[in-house]
Parts: structure tokens; C-alpha cells; sequence
């Protein structure tokens, strides 16, 4: 499906554009990298700036290089907390010239503006950096013949992403917005001025590729709607995960893990309806050995999400925080090969590549736990968002 | 009429080393060996030998080499010492050239020209002796999606999946009919299938009441000439096979001579004892895929809708598309057959010129499968010229669910390859019915030997699976990523969906 109004331009004539946004100059099968990652969550919904991510992730720089660090912030956007959030990177002005007719087109665009920056030691040659709140045009959405407002926006994005050139969309969710380029991850968060956004839930990361060339659509968070996600790691089942995701409609054009990561949960949760905790059991999908082991519903539930679901299992290293609205979620492989450790105190909830920055943060934590391997750790809003509706159905084991 | 035709094979007795035993003398049926008791001598008829090695693998002395003939025919690279031997074997009976076994030309072999990937520094290998290492793959029709209920409490499944084959490692053994093949040969298959969790296929001949108690580990056809087909017999097994075609004679029947039609043959396939028994080429009642629609439903229907459907088709040209249209008649199972498959009998034209090599037909049906949005909706299994783990594990990742091996599980039971399966003479006893030839299979020693190449190979699979740092073989399946081409043309790499090595 390609969205009403838009228009197909000729690829690939701009090479300058395409090195600097679509980036992946050496095509790898995808992008190789290990990273940090850190999670800091209020479940009681208080919202607070995005000093102490950058304290936190700062403390982990040796796990990344300079080439790529990034944030997601939740409740950042209150005053248009019901409209969607675009955060597009251009690489010229003919790229946003064109994204921006495409969206007069399919959206009505309430505000449109630049997305504050300020100049930053360790941060150079940014692209040009727009957000836009929206809300698609019904006869549009209608004429796409899709009742989901949700399903539009997908594919708005992936049109975005996949046929504009000197475009790229990292931001797509409601109240929510992601912020990241090439440079390490606290010279970002300056760069970006996080000090100034109050949100409830954070997650940061900090970007160590194997390839030199570095690219702001790279980095991470990766998102898709309010879906965002961090990951450490490197997933061995991606030719396979991908492949299945084209079969619903996803073009993996990045070439990362992480992007996979982001379509598959968008996949089981949102359009396949499974809960969080469903989800972790597909992603991370239990051993036979100890599905065998199960009570009879369980068992047969989990062996038919591995029959059904076996091609998005991921395979190989990784650690990742998911998060959305309401819940951040923390994910390791199954034999746990990459670190992961989680953090409370009182309302406060952490998830980290190491301990020690959950401590900077926060003097008077104590209960700190590893998860095992594939076991999710769900942490939950104590009252769901109000812009996400049914988001109650979702609610997996919450901790 | 003479003989034009030189022997392929000379066989050499050291004299020194013979002992006079005899054992070549009783060990060929094709007779080559002869004592002379008056001369204290064993001689051979050279023309009469196959090259299938059952007496120098039992000569108790090493005493004897068989070799290619020397001989030449004068040079040329069109007319050939095979050309020649077909032509003269033709002028002197009048007949269609028969053999048996693969293909054994020298198509190019794709799998030796794809290596595999390995974790290095990025990620790690995995150790599959110290960590979990998960071979079980489920044959069947998946659903898009499944559906949980949940709410109050409650977490259970909703979407009823379709009947699912369970086996312990993506290894199958082929199709092969009681009829060509022994009983002893069908009993070793099936044991060995039971004992390692995974499943073998009856082939068309129907199923001897005495295996039915490995039905739950049996995948019984339904062939053309619909032998030992009764309710029964679909309800001993775990899954059903409708073959239209088979990779060593795409497009053609089968014949077994009524020579090879016992009484236990003759019970079996339902068919009087001693006459022919005659696949026609296509079902007589499938003429257009709306019709094979109706056969897997009957199918479905008689056995309760509890077993999956598979359907087996050669591989040729257009398999890409009729596999398509097989998952839309409701097979769960897509079973290819490629060019270099076996058979106990086809004319020699037909198995060597007709299909395609099955990594093509795998690769070409997985994408298109995939690209209609239904590779869900029927596992692929492929056949036709596996011949080691790597093997399976190359096929694996092209995007097959699961391979069947059919002449390797033969080589494991004594199987020299040496073609001449359709002589029903064969000396290791597996692919003839005669009495004193079939007992020299012992059903223990052979389902040992099975098990022993099953258990070995998915060892394998496991350590180049741990090698890639994945522990599941689902993580594997489709993951075309982790194979490379070497010395491929940029057409067959974008056929085969890889890319070449260096890339």
C-alpha cells in the first residue's frame, strides 16, 4: 500500500544524501554492534527531566564508541498528547520538501517546527532535525481501507523511510519522542537539550558499531508508533526474522537487529493482539525441554507459539528494553548471553547493562535483581496511559 | 546375438590371498564368481559384475579388487563408453533403458558451492555440548496468528492449530516401497525412525500389518495406483502422502514386475500374487488442481481431520507456482523431489534429463511462498540428493522445514550406489524380495546402523548450528543470510536468494 497523494521520485540519484541518512555505505548483511543500555521508569506516572539518563549512561561510555547514542522519553508532549509525533531527519531541503507534501497530504499537521538543539563538543554534522504533531486524514485512512489510524501511520512511516530520498523518519508515537545521532550518548542527550523534557519513562543508549560509518538513522531507539527499543547485542536468527516480517508488510531497510526487534513486537502486541509477557515467550520462546515440563495449557499454549512463531524467535546475544506509553520491558536471549540487571525502589524501576548507574542515579536504591535468561521483567504504569486505549488488555505479569 | 558391450569392471583375485572360501561364489547374485573344483581355482565372469562391492567387502582375506575397465573406446566426447553401451544394449533388446538409484550426472551440485557462516567476536559460538542446542521442528500448517484469551485470570489458547508432525531433528527417510525394497529393509527404517523421533515414509507399496505399530512414526502414501490404501492403513499413520511425482522420473508411473509380487507383497498392496503392479503416470483422478483439492480433503476426512497432508511433487520447472497452488488446495506438507532423487526403477532417459536440481526448486517455492504471504500455511520438505549434515544444513537455511534421505539411509544399510536396484538381484539385500538375498539385512543391525547415521549427523547439525551462535533450528530455517555462494554466476545467486562469498 502506498498512501493517496504521494509520489515516487527516481532513487538513488543523490549520493551525498544517501550516504549521509540512508546511510550504510558498506553493505553488510547488518549492522554490527555492541552497546549499553539503561531504562529508568516512575511507575507512578511523575515525570521527570533527562539529567540523571545522561548521568547514567555516561557511566557506561566504554561500552560505546562515539558512533551512535540515543533516548526515548514517555509523557514528554502533554499538550499534544493526542497527536501522533513525527520526528523526521533530512539531508537536504528537497527531502523535507517532499515529506512535507506527503504529510499535507495524508495528515492535517496541527504544528510543525524545528526540533530544538544546541551546539555541542563531540556532536557535528547533524542533518536537519523537524518534529511535526498530526492526526492522518480520515478520507485517507478510509481510503486505504484500514480502520486502524495505527496501520496508516505504519505504513506512512515505512513509505517515508523506504521511498523518500534524504528522509528519514525516528519518531512516530503519541506524547512520546525519540532523540538520537552520531556522537556519544550524553553529548546527544545535550545536544538535544533533554535537560529541558520531563517524561516519565527514559531509556538511553550508547552505540559501539564495528563499521566506521556512522549514520543518525542508525542509532538507536529504534521506533515504530509508541513502540521504542534499545538492544545490546547481535541477533543470529536476523536473515530469517526479517524475511518473515516482509511477509506482513514490514521492510526492514535499515539493516539493523533493533528495527526487527521493533516490527516484531508490533506484530504480537499490537496487530496480533498477545500480551507483553506472550510476546517475551516467542521472542525469547522457552526451551522444549521445559515446555515439555509445563501443565497441559500452558504447555500447549507455549508449543503453539513456537510452531506459530518460531521464525521470530531471536537468536543469538542480545539484551533490549522495550518500552511504549505504559510499560518498560526488559528482555534477554535465552542463555543469556548479554547482560541485563533490574532495579526498584518504591516507584522508581530500572533496567541496565550494569549496576553501578542505577546506584549513581539513585543513592537509595537496594533491591537490584539479574533476570534470568528469556524471563521477562515487565515494568508497569500504575494507571495505564490515557492515550493508549485497551492498553489494559495487554498487561502481561506485570513485577 | 553377441554382446558388444566390454565389462565395466575387472576383477582381481590374489592368488596368494585366496583361500578358496567361496563366499564371493555364494555372495553374488548376479553370479559372477565361479570355483572350479577340479582346478582348485575361483574364476570371474567380468561382464556379468555391477560394481557393488559385496564380495570384496566380505572376502575374508582382502583378496579381491574390482576396478574400472581400462578398456577405452576410442576417444571422443560425444560418444562416450555409456553412449555406446545404451546404444548396443538398445540394438540388442529393443528396450527402454532402465536403472536405478539418482541421477548420476554431473549437474552442478549447489549445495558443495554454498558454505555457511560462523560467529566471530560480534557474537558468540555457542558450545553445544555445555548448552541447549534444539533440533525439534513440527510439520504442518501454521496460522498467521494465534489467539490467547485472556482477562480475568484467564491465559489460554484459543486458535486450534492444525494436526502437527513432531519430529526430533528436521530428518526424514524417503519414500520407499515394500516391493522394491525388502520387508527387512522397511522394518530397519521404521524402528529407526521410532527409536530416533522422526518419521519414515511407506513410498507407495502399502503397509505390512506387522509395521503398523510404528504407525505413529510412518507417513504413508497414496500413490497413483493407490496400493494398500484402505482405512486402515490411513489410520496406522502419522501423516499422509499424496505423491504426484518423484525427482528420478518426474511425469511417469511405476512398474514392479510381478517376479517381486509375494504372497506378504501381494497382501500388502491388495493386488493377486505375481502380477505387475502399475502406477499410471498422473492420477486418473487428478487432472487440475481442483482435483487434488478434493483428494487432500477426502484424505483429511477419513482420518477425522487429525493428520497432516502432505503432497510430493518433482521437482521441475514451474514448481514454484504449483507448490503455491498445492498450499491453496490444503496440503500442510510440501514435499520436493529433485533431479538427483532415487528410485528402485526408471528409464535411464527420464531420471537423467528430466527436473531440476532441488536447490533451486527449494529456493524458488520458499520465496514464492513467501512472497504470496502463505510459507506458514505448509512446512516444505525437500528430497533428492542429501547426503551429509552440511547438506541438511544448507537446505535448512535455503528455507526448508525438513529433508528426507533416501538412498543415504541405504548407503548406511550396505548400499554400494551401484544402480542396479531394478534387477531386484541386490546383494545387500535391500532392494529384492528373494529370500536367501533379503536375510542377509538383519533388521537389528541395520535400524543400529540408522540410528547411528541419524544420531551422527544431527550431532553435526548441532555443532555448525552452535558455530552460527544459534541454539534453535527454527532460528535457522529461511535464514539465508548465513549462507554464501562460491563460484556462482549472478544468476544463481539471485535464484538461490544468497550472496556470493566476500559480500
Amino acid at each position: 500500500m502506498r498512501p493517496p497523494g504521494s509520489r515516487r521520485r527516481a532513487r538513488g540519484k543523490a549520493g551525498g544524501v544517501e550516504t549521509v541518512l540512508r546511510g550504510i555505505r558498506f553493505r553488510d548483511d547488518k549492522d554490527f554492534s555492541g552497546c549499553s543500555i539503561f531504562g529508568m521508569m516512575n511507575a507512578a506516572g511523575r515525570r521527570f527531566d533527562g539529567a540523571p539518563m545522561l548521568t547514567a549512561i555516561a557511566n557506561m561510555k566504554e561500552r560505546s564508541n562515539g558512533l551512535g547514542g540515543g533516548f526515548a522519553a514517555y509523557g514528554i508532549y502533554p499538550e499534544y498528547a493526542d497527536l501522533y509525533c513525527f520526528h523526521v531527519m533530512y539531508g537536504d531541503e528537497a527531502g523535507k520538501r517532499e515529506t512535507e507534501d506527503f504529510l499535507a497530504a495524508n495528515f492535517s499537521v496541527e504544528q510543525a517546527e524545528v526540533i530544538p538543539t544546541s551546539a555541542c563538543d563531540g556532536v557535528s554534522d547533524a542533518p536537519l532535525l523537524w518534529r511535526y504533531f498530526a492526526q492522518p486524514r480520515e478520507a485517507n485512512v478510509s481510503a486505504c481501507e484500514m480502520e486502524d489510524p495505527d496501520d496508516f501511520m505504519v505504513q506512512a512511516v515505512m513509505r517515508i523511510n523506504a521511498d523518500i530520498d534524504g528522509a528519514f523518519t525516528f519518531s512516530s508515537g503519541k506524547n512520546m519522542g525519540v532523540f538520537k545521532g552520531v556522537g556519544f550518548p550524553e553529548d546527544i542527550g545535550r545536544f538535544f537539550r533533554l535537560d529541558e523534557y520531563e517524561g516519565y519513562i527514559w531509556v538511553a543508549h550508547g552505540r559501539f558499531p564495528t563499521n566506521t560509518q556512522a549514520w543518525w538513522g542508525g542509532a538507536h531507539p529504534f521506533n515504530i508508533l509508541d513502540w521504542s527499543v534499545v538492544h545490546n547485542g547481535e541477533i543470529s536468527s536476523y536473515g530469517i526474522n526479517q524475511r518473515h516480517l516482509e511477509m506482513y508488510g514490514y521492510k526492514c531497510t535499515l539493516y539493523t537487529d533493533t528495527e526487527v526487534i521493533a516490527y516484531a513486537v508490533d506484530l504480537l502486541v499490537r496487530r496480533h493482539g498477545l500480551s507483553v509477557a506472550d510476546m517475551a515467550g516467542v521472542l525469547a520462546a522457552p526451551l522444549w525441554e521445559d515446555i515439555d515440563r509445563m501443565p497441559p495449557r500452558e504447555r500447549e499454549l507455549h508449543t503453539a507459539l513456537r510452531q506459530t512463531y518460531g521464525s521470530l524467535l531471536l537468536n543469538g546475544p542480545f539484551s533490549v528494553i522495550v518500552s511504549n506509553l505504559s510499560q518498560m520491558i526488559g528482555l534477554t536471549d535465552r542463555i543469556r548471553l548479554r547482560p541485563l540487571v533490574a532495579g526498584r525502589n518504591g516507584d522508581w524501576m530500572y533496567l541496565s547493562s550494569e549496576e553501578a548507574p542505577m546506584h549513581l542515579v539513585d543513592a537509595s536504591l537496594t533491591e537490584t535483581w539479574i533476570p534470568s535468561g528469556g524471563e521477562p521483567i515487565i515494568f508497569q504504569l500504575r494507571e495505564p496511559a490515557a492515550s493508549r486505549e485497551g492498553v489494559e488488555a495487554w498487561g502481561g505479569a506485570a513485577v | 546375438m553377441k554382446s558388444y558391450i566390454i565389462p565395466e569392471f575387472l576383477v582381481e583375485r590374489d592368488d596368494h590371498h585366496c583361500i578358496r572360501c567361496e563366499v564371493c561364489v555364494r555372495q553374488c547374485a548376479f553370479d559372477v564368481h565361479r570355483y572350479d573344483e577340479e582346478e582348485d581355482e575361483v574364476f570371474a565372469h567380468e561382464d556379468k559384475c555391477v560394481g557393488c562391492l559385496r564380495c570384496v567387502t566380505l572376502c575374508p582375506t582382502n583378496a579381491l579388487v574390482v576396478r574400472d575397465n581400462p578398456t577405452r573406446v576410442p576417444a571422443n566426447a560425444n560418444w562416450t563408453r555409456e553412449v555406446l553401451h545404451n546404444i548396443y544394449k538398445q540394438a540388442e533388446t529393443g528396450g527402454v533403458l532402465l536403472t536405478g538409484m539418482g541421477c548420476d550426472k554431473e549437474y552442478r551440485n549447489y549445495w558443495d558451492r554454498i558454505t555457511l557462516d560462523a560467529s566471530q567476536v560480534t557474537n558468540p559460538s555457542i558450545d553445544p555440548l555445555r548448552e541447549p542446542m534444539e533440533l525439534r521442528t513440527y510439520l504442518g500448517s501454521k496460522p498467521d496468528a494465534v489467539e490467547i484469551g485472556g482477562g480475568r485470570g484467564r491465559h489460554e489458547l484459543e486458535t486450534r492449530l492444525a494436526p502437527q508432525l513432531r519430529l526430533e531433528t528436521p530428518i526424514m527417510f524417503s519414500a520407499l516401497s515394500y516391493g522394491a525394497i525388502s520387508y527387512n529393509t522397511c522394518e530397519c527404517l521404521a524402528r529407526a525412525a521410532a527409536e530416533v523421533g522422526t518419521c519414515y515414509n511407506t513410498g507407495e507399496g502399502g503397509l505390512h500389518r506387522d509395521l503398523y505399530r510404528y504407525g505413529g512414526h510412518t507417513i504413508c502414501q497414496v500413490a497413483s495406483g493407490r496400493f494398500g490404501v484402505h482405512a486402515d492403513y490411513l489410520e496406522a499413520a502419522a501423516a499422509l502422502e499424496i505423491k504426484i511425482g518423484q525427482g528420478a522420473k518426474p511425469g511417469i508411473g511405476g512398474h514392479l514386475p510381478g517376479e517381486k509380487v509375494s504372497e506378504e507383497i501381494s497382501r500388502t498392496r491388495m493386488i493377486p500374487k505375481g502380477t505387475d503392479a502399475l502406477s499410471p503416470a498422473p492420477h486418473h483422478d487428478i487432472y487440475s488442481i481442483e482435483d487434488l483439492a478434493q483428494l487432500i480433503y477426502a484424505l483429511k476426512e477419513a482420518t477425522g481431520w487429525q493428520k497432516p497432508v502432505s503432497v510430493k511433487i518433482a521437482a521441475v520447472h514451474n514448481s514454484a507456482a504449483i507448490a503455491s497452488g498445492m498450499v491453496r488446495a490444503g496440503a500442510d506438507i510440501i514435499a520436493l523431489d529433485g533431479i538427483r532423487g532415487g528410485t528402485g526403477a526408471a528409464p535411464t532417459m527420464i531420471r537423467d534429463n528430466v527436473g531440476i536440481p532441488i536447490e533451486l526448486a527449494l529456493a524458488a517455492v520458499d520465496a514464492r511462498l513467501r512472497e504470496e504471504g502463505i510459507r506458514n500455511r505448509a512446512s516444505v520438505v525437500v528430497a533428492g540428493g542429501i547426503r551429509s549434515s552440511a547438506d541438511v544444513v544448507k537446505a535448512v537455511a535455503l528455507g526448508a522445514d525438513a529433508v528426507y534421505i533416501g538412498t543415504a539411509a541405504l548407503v548406511a544399510l550396505g548400499c554400494h550406489v551401484c544402480q542396479k536396484c531394478y534387477t531386484g538381484k541386490c546383494n545387500w539385500g535391500i532392494a529384492t524380495q528373494d529370500p536367501y538375498l533379503t536375510k542377509r539385512l538383519n533388521p537389528e543391525v541395520g535400524t543400529r546402523r540408522l540410528v547411528n547415521l541419524l544420531t551422527a549427523w544431527s550431532h553435526e547439525i548441532m555443532e555448525i548450528l552452535g558455530g552460527m551462535g544459534i541454539n534453535a533450528i527454527e532460528s535457522l530455517r529461511g535464514n539465508r543470510l548465513r549462507l554464501r555462494g562460491v563460484g556462482l554466476t549472478r544468476e544463481e545467486l539471485d535464484m538461490l536468494g544468497i550472496k556470493h562469498a566476500g559480500a
